[in-house]
């Protein structure tokens, strides 16, 4: 996708275009930037740390083969690939653990494969719903939360459903 | 309501802070490697797996770092000089529809305009105080009192649905497993999160519609039976 590349180069030369024009420090500004989530990146180093570790022995014990077996017919019936099984169980739950178990993916198959898209895909188009929902309603104090978690997990599903047909359209595979 | 009990027993478990729960899931899923590991006899690969697998965090981490930190000095630059308000400009009107009922120069549009962006742009540091903030603050312009309105549950439900433009994440990690081409996915990405999104929009608006309708045909009754 050639498109996308010259893409990615444009959006980064018009952001320093524009921020020069306006008066921005560029550079000063970008190392603040990336300071800061460097200071994110080591933060989540240690819950990155556990969770592979556990992700690990959960695939070294059989464990995830178990799980994604139990659920065979209902993954065959979507076309949904079992290797992706634990990643959709992941994701709603913990972004780290997420991130564990895609590298684990990664690492048994191509990237480039059609478990390696399908697995891209979901991560990127799924969010820690369990998670923000958590966060965002204990800090504004809302008891009552009425269909947030049904709508929210409709979103979840049709979105690991459509990362098996997106794949299958844009790749033909 | 059974989705009530699975959010009760949710909220305990991450206790607000998010991480409350990971002390279960980190026993219990160390816990279900031991019993299989056992019952399938991959003790010694289940016990390697613990001594090697922490070394690849952080292999992984000084893989995914340099990016990620590329996009946060981009992204910095970019609400800097004033990118991230014109875009949040752009989403004024599509965002209008979503949240009905709402001040469009109030303090709570302006929160969820920002929060939306800030979700597009992939700044997630900055999106999740703006999304707080855009909760508390529809709350109180709805003079909620702690019920979920459906200008809420409409955020708090885009939230939870990715809509990050650039995946910046996957691509590094794609291209950190030698990927020949690690954007290529993005279309794919696109449509899918459009899917998720789109489901969980219509979602919303159907159950705020059939409330509607419910409380209207309660009234109805009502007026008839003076």
């Amino acid at each position: 996708m050639k498109v996308i590349e010259l893409a990615v180069l444009l959006i980064i030369t018009a952001i320093l275009a524009v921020g020069l024009i306006k008066g921005v420090d560029v550079f000063g500004q970008f190392t603040e930037g990336a300071y800061e989530t460097l200071k994110t990146g080591v933060s989540i180093l240690p819950a990155l740390i556990a969770l592979m570790t556990c992700v690990g022995m959960i695939s070294a014990s059989g464990a995830a083969d178990a799980l994604a077996e139990l659920l065979a017919p209902v993954t065959e019936f979507l076309g949904f690939p079992s290797e992706c099984v634990p990643l959709a169980v992941m994701r709603p739950i913990s972004g780290s653990g997420a991130t564990a178990v895609y590298e684990e993916i990664l690492s048994e198959n191509s990237p480039d494969s059609f478990i390696g898209r399908v697995a891209s895909v979901l991560i990127g188009s799924t969010e820690t719903t369990f998670y923000t929902i958590a966060v965002y309603f204990g800090a504004a104090k809302i008891k009552k939360t009425r269909n947030t978690l049904v709508s929210s997990l409709t979103a979840d599903f049709t979105g690991f459903v459509f990362s098996v047909l997106a794949v299958r359209l844009v790749f033909g595979q | 309501m059974s989705g009530f009990l699975i959010y009760r027993a949710i909220t305990i478990f991450y206790n607000g802070q998010g991480l409350e729960m990971m002390k279960y899931i980190f026993t219990v899923m160390v816990g279900i490697s031991l019993v299989f590991g056992l019952a399938a006899g991959n003790i010694s690969e289940v016990s390697n797996a613990a001594l090697s697998e922490c070394s690849q965090a952080v292999e992984l981490m000084l893989k995914l770092i340099g990016p990620m930190a590329f996009w946060g000095g981009m992204m910095r630059v970019a609400d800097k000089a004033g990118i991230t308000d014109f875009i949040a400009k752009l989403f004024r009107a599509p965002l209008k529809f979503l949240f009905k009922g709402i001040d469009a120069n109030g303090k709570a549009f302006k929160a969820v305009t920002m929060n939306i962006t800030a979700n597009l742009l992939g700044l997630g540091n900055a999106a999740t105080p703006l999304g707080i903030q855009a909760v508390k603050e529809l709350s109180e312009e709805e003079s909620a009192g702690g019920v979920a309105t459906d200008n809420i549950i409409m955020l708090v439900v885009l939230n939870t649905a990715s809509i990050q433009l650039i995946p910046t994440t996957v691509a590094a990690m794609r291209l950190a497993h030698g990927s020949s081409s690690p954007l290529d996915v993005m279309p794919a990405i696109l449509i899918s999160s459009a899917a998720s999104v789109a489901a969980g929009i219509a979602s919303v608006k159907c159950f705020a519609a059939g409330r509607n309708v419910l409380s209207r045909s309660k009234r109805t009754i009502t007026d008839e039976s003076h």
